[in-house]
């Protein structure tokens, strides 16, 4: 692995840190929980919480509604936090930061509208060996409704996409790319950048699914030239429900809208009905109001703490884990790219990942044991689930013995 | 809830490490497939079914603890038994795991099959007891499939 970044920061202090989160101190099993599924969904901050029940309890009403004073300072709220989005990740224009429910629904929202006009009989769609379902679905209905295909950039062993085959995949059919930022499974952080510079040359937008990624690394949309970048508030110590899809000023302005309703029309008549402008026109209906302010201050929470801190921190966390795990002899950590974030998926020898998952919940331990919504990652390494440890900002050293003693106690329990 | 530990017990833990009745029956009467989309479990079992008696039974797979030992210990408690049993059986073990029996409830035809009683308290694990039982239903009615979904 690379030289720690960052390592000439203040260290962030964790036990300070952990005391916004009371579910840190809930006990499961008679054992204080040890949360290391953050990959799965993100703890919210006290911060957060509290902003979006001050929101529900004194401030509720609806946005771009009338003239209320109500009503404005909802919007704008709601309107900070989109900007609170585009400067997080460097975007050049709140128009280019549409809100969605979650990283499933942006990339569903390009596929059904971007995708549906671009993408013809014939034609090809390029998507990562490593993609989460929710960026091989979207795009496997579009295939199958215009008769497209999928091609698929394919990976190594050690779980880093094989790049000199883009040249190959990358051809005059291919009308989009698809492509994961941080794999959710591997931990994979992809050059996307370089990915995306190459599809460019042949006038190809890409795609890049973050949600894996905005918790870990600083991420500039304009630096990778992304075309489109999706993420999800809950991956982001935000709340659920609600997401983001950014995308170029150019791409969104040309595309149709998707879902009709109120609150994206300039105007309605029963000959016809004029849309708004981006954002607006994909945004149909009244959003989730608390969960868009809640990720404003999530947003805000994180970078008080400074992601640079943060992937200094958990980079360390995953070094030590690494290899902590790695002294485990019929343990097998799947995913040992070069570059990677704070996700360590492992399969142990004669021991189902379900049966694993439920003997570290029995300890208190919270990991994920299945597929992780990625079957095609599960049968290129030839295995029918992983049990995955997540790290966050504010899991320690101590955790991690308490997970690798949790998995030796299981091992020889199955012994 | 209960410690999931509990439920490893080591007659499952040994079930699973050597599971009976491993393998296919070539000529087989009757024959399912089972299914668990949730966790990627996958069941075969393959069935002699002559005078109404379950003659001989055998399974293939691959699954958890739970499912492989929930596997071998029914195809040896059904083997020999008449074929209503072995549905009862079916029924009374499915009742169990999934805590829909009313306290009380005498299950005398399950035996030791009681250890999975503990199931119940793991909402997600539920499944895989149930599928070589499912697997056994499809196959005793006719039918090739069965999926926990």
């Amino acid at each position: 692995m690379s030289t720690t970044p960052g390592a000439d920061l203040q260290p962030l202090d964790v036990a300070v840190i952990r005391k916004d989160f009371s579910l840190l101190s809930r006990v499961l099993h008679g054992k204080p929980v040890i949360y290391l599924d953050s990959a799965v969904s993100g703890q919210m901050p006290i911060q957060v919480i509290e902003r979006m029940a001050k929101y529900e309890r004194e401030e509720h009403t609806n946005v771009h509604r009338g003239v209320s004073t109500l009503s404005q300072e909802a919007t704008d709220f709601y309107e900070a936090a989109r900007e609170k989005v585009r400067k997080f990740i460097g975007a050049g224009s709140i128009k280019e930061i549409v809100w969605t429910r979650g990283t499933t629904e942006a990339i569903n929202l390009v596929a059904q509208t971007y995708g549906r006009v671009h993408v013809k009989e014939g034609d090809e769609i390029l998507l990562s060996a490593m993609e989460h379902h929710a960026n091989i679905v979207p795009w496997q209905m579009l295939a199958q409704e215009k008769g497209a295909t999928i091609k698929v950039i394919p990976m190594t062993d050690a779980g880093e996409l094989i790049l000199e085959a883009l040249d190959e995949l990358l051809t005059e059919r291919t009308k989009i790319v698809g492509v994961v930022h941080v794999s959710n499974v591997l931990g994979t952080v992809n050059p996307v950048k370089e990915i995306i510079a190459r599809a460019h040359v042949k006038g190809i937008p890409v795609l890049v699914d973050g949600a894996q990624a905005v918790p870990h690394l600083q991420v500039n949309v304009q630096d990778l030239d992304a075309d489109f970048y999706v993420f999800s508030g809950h991956k982001l110590s935000g709340p659920t429900g609600i997401g983001v899809l950014y995308g170029k000023l150019a791409h969104l302005e040309a595309m149709p809208p998707w879902h009709g309703g109120g609150n994206m029309i300039r105007s309605v008549s029963w000959e016809r009905t004029t849309y708004m402008a981006a954002p607006g026109k994909f945004e149909a209906g009244t959003p989730p109001i608390a969960a868009a302010i809640g990720l404003g201050v999530a947003i805000d929470y994180i970078t008080a703490l400074s992601l640079d801190r943060i992937a200094a921190y958990e980079h360390e966390l995953l070094l030590y884990a690494t290899e902590r795990l790695s002294r485990i002899p019929s343990l097998r950590i799947l995913g040992n790219a070069n570059e990677k974030a704070s996700v360590i998926s492992f399969v142990v020898e004669g021991i189902h990942p379900h049966d694993l998952g439920s003997l570290l919940d029995g300890d208190g331990v919270v990991v994920r044991a299945g597929h992780h919504c990625a079957q095609p990652v599960m049968t290129r390494f030839g295995v029918p689930a992983t049990t995955r440890a997540s790290f966050a900002y504010f899991n320690t050293r101590e955790e991690v013995d308490i997970l690798v003693s949790a998995v030796e106690k299981a091992i020889e329990l199955f012994r | 809830m209960s410690d999931p530990r509990e439920l490893y017990q080591q007659v499952i833990l040994e079930h699973n490490k050597k599971p009976r009745n491993f393998g296919k029956l070539e000529s087989c009467t009757h024959h399912a497939e089972g299914h668990n989309p949730l966790c990627g479990d996958e069941l075969s079992l393959t069935l002699v079914v002559a005078n109404g008696l379950v003659q001989d039974i055998k399974f293939t797979g691959s699954g958890c603890a739970i499912d492989v030992a929930s596997a071998s210990l029914m195809t040896g408690a059904v083997k020999g038994k008449p074929v209503a049993e072995a549905e009862a059986m079916a029924e009374q073990f499915r009742g169990m795991v999934r805590g829909e029996l009313e306290p009380g409830t005498q299950t005398p035809l399950l035996g030791k099959l009681t250890l999975f009683s503990g199931v119940k308290d793991l909402p997600s694990r539920v499944k895989c007891a149930v599928l070589p039982w499912a697997t056994l239903h499809a196959a005793l009615k006719g039918e090739a499939e069965a999926s926990t979904e």
